[in-house]
């Protein structure tokens, strides 16, 4: 099914976003509902290009449907609909001529669990770039290792590209499916709780990489690790039923937060 | 309420401070009836009542840092703890300086002083007191208003002790004998006006607890 998009007249808690810094989505007054249950409501965000955002709030809050909703992977769930509108570059993705999969090769998606495909490690990076047609080896060698490198796991595989993705831990699934990601060279990285799932060291790799990352991309991050936010993030939007509580630069939003929900969230006094 | 444990164990950092801000003032009151009655005796026990105030700061600031550690603590609850670590440095170096009143009081021992200064070095020290007590306040009911006061205040303590030093000048010329006491009345004097500072510095710490703003009151 397709999204629909209803310009509302009304827009409220608009966020005036950081105007020495390009705009890569902007949403306009979002509205989702899955069936009868409003999940997004009135979203106003700008998310800045070559940076990160992080998305925070309670489980169910929306964090998940509103970076599903940048690369319009929420429509495949059935009964949602949708008002508003979200801009891609200055272009209306929810409009019936745009092309998702377009989208997607714009916008990538890293998930909470990795998620390679049961094939080599070569395999996996070179998949995308072979679907858009490239078929030259030495350039696909090339791809590959451009973003294995770039995704910090080069020097951990180099040796055993051709060793199935399932022997490797799960830190390192992770970051293989970060270069897959980036093999298809899209703008933005949408990751959903990219962690949750590693240990520590894996995670403190994962983060240092989402910092070496937004040099070239602009990161959404969706983190129930709060001092993650924190660390890494540039901008932070508290969600909270569906709603943007808070969305400030992220040392002003954890440091002296304006709104009194966003301070008892990040304190842990609820949640 | 969540973290319920982490709240308990802020409310017992905050009642050690407060005991400790106490034990302070009651070392600063001892050297001020030390420097009234001239009395060596009591001074001593102001100088060897140090170490139980140390003591009490490292306490509160090795538990204040396991916090830190242990909980994570963002926004006001991150500042509460910096304050803290803040709040019982200042409170700490008021001890010192009643401690050095007490060592100026040793040093005049028994020889004359001028009563018309000492007791405006006094009555400044009683406002001093006042200002603790105030910062007490301030810093149990989170305050804003009152520890601006404070920074007022502090204006008043040292327009005192600039008046307080000149008299003493003045004394010293006609009464070159006495010089060494007068010096050691006017180290007092300048030691109170620090202790005012300092309070001031917590007041500061108060503002910044609940505004999560830097404001200079000592300016």
């Amino acid at each position: 099914m397709s999204l629909t998009m209803i310009k509302k007249p009304e827009t409220s808690n608009r966020t005036i976003p950081n105007t020495s810094k390009n705009i890569v989505f902007d949403t306009d007054d979002l509205n989702l509902w899955y069936g009868d249950t409003h999940a997004l409501k009135n979203i106003n965000l700008s998310i800045n290009e070559k940076e990160v955002t992080a998305i925070i709030g309670p489980s169910g809050c929306g964090k998940s449907t509103f970076i599903k909703t940048l690369n319009r992977m929420v429509e495949m769930v059935p009964s949602v609909r949708t008002s508003g509108d979200i801009k891609y570059n200055e272009k209306s993705i929810l409009e019936k001529s745009f092309r998702v999969e377009e989208l997607r090769t714009r916008v990538g998606m890293v998930f909470q669990k990795p998620n390679p495909f049961p094939k080599s490690i070569y395999e996996n990076v070179a998949y995308g770039p072979k679907i858009h047609g490239i078929r030259n080896k030495k350039v696909l060698d090339e791809i590959v290792e451009k973003s294995l490198r770039d995704a910090f796991i080069w020097d951990e595989v180099k040796d055993r590209l051709k060793e199935n993705a399932y022997g490797l831990s799960g830190g390192q699934q992770q970051r293989l499916c970060i270069a897959r990601t980036l093999a298809i060279e899209p703008d933005v990285l949408l990751m959903d709780e990219p962690t949750s799932a590693l240990d520590p060291i894996s995670t403190l790799k994962v983060e240092e990489l989402v910092q070496k990352l937004k040099e070239d991309y602009s990161i959404v991050i969706v983190t129930h690790n709060m001092q993650q936010a924190a660390r890494i993030s540039d901008q932070t939007a508290f969600f909270l039923n569906g709603e943007v509580v808070e969305f400030d630069e992220t040392e002003k939003l954890f440091s002296n937060p304006s709104d009194q929900r966003t301070e008892d969230y990040i304190t842990g006094r609820f949640g | 309420m969540v973290r319920e444990n982490f709240e308990d164990k802020l409310q017992v950092l905050k009642e050690q401070v407060l005991k400790m801000s106490e034990t302070v003032k009651a070392s600063l009151s001892k050297s001020l009836i030390a420097l009234e009655q001239q009395n060596v005796q009591q001074a001593q026990e102001v100088i060897n009542g140090d170490k139980e105030i140390n003591a009490i700061e490292d306490d509160i600031n090795d538990q204040a840092v396991w916090l830190i550690a242990k909980e994570q603590p963002v926004a006001k609850d991150l500042r509460r703890l910096v304050i803290t670590l803040k709040v019982t440095n200042d409170i700490e170096r008021i001890g010192d300086l009643a401690v050095n009143i007490a060592k100026s009081v040793e040093r005049i021992e028994n020889d004359q002083l001028p009563e018309e200064e000492k007791q405006q070095i006094l009555t400044n020290a009683s406002v001093v007191e006042k200002m603790i007590d105030l910062v007490e306040e301030a810093y149990i009911k989170e305050d804003v208003e009152k520890a601006f006061e404070i920074g007022r205040i502090d204006d008043q303590v040292d327009h005192q002790h600039g008046d307080s030093i000149e008299k003493l000048l003045m004394y010293m010329t006609q009464h070159p004998n006495e010089i060494t006491a007068i010096t050691q009345l006017a180290f007092i004097s300048r030691y109170l006006e620090r202790a005012a500072d300092h309070v001031t510095n917590i007041a500061e710490g108060i503002i910044y607890l609940v505004k999560g703003k830097h404001v200079d009151l000592n300016a």
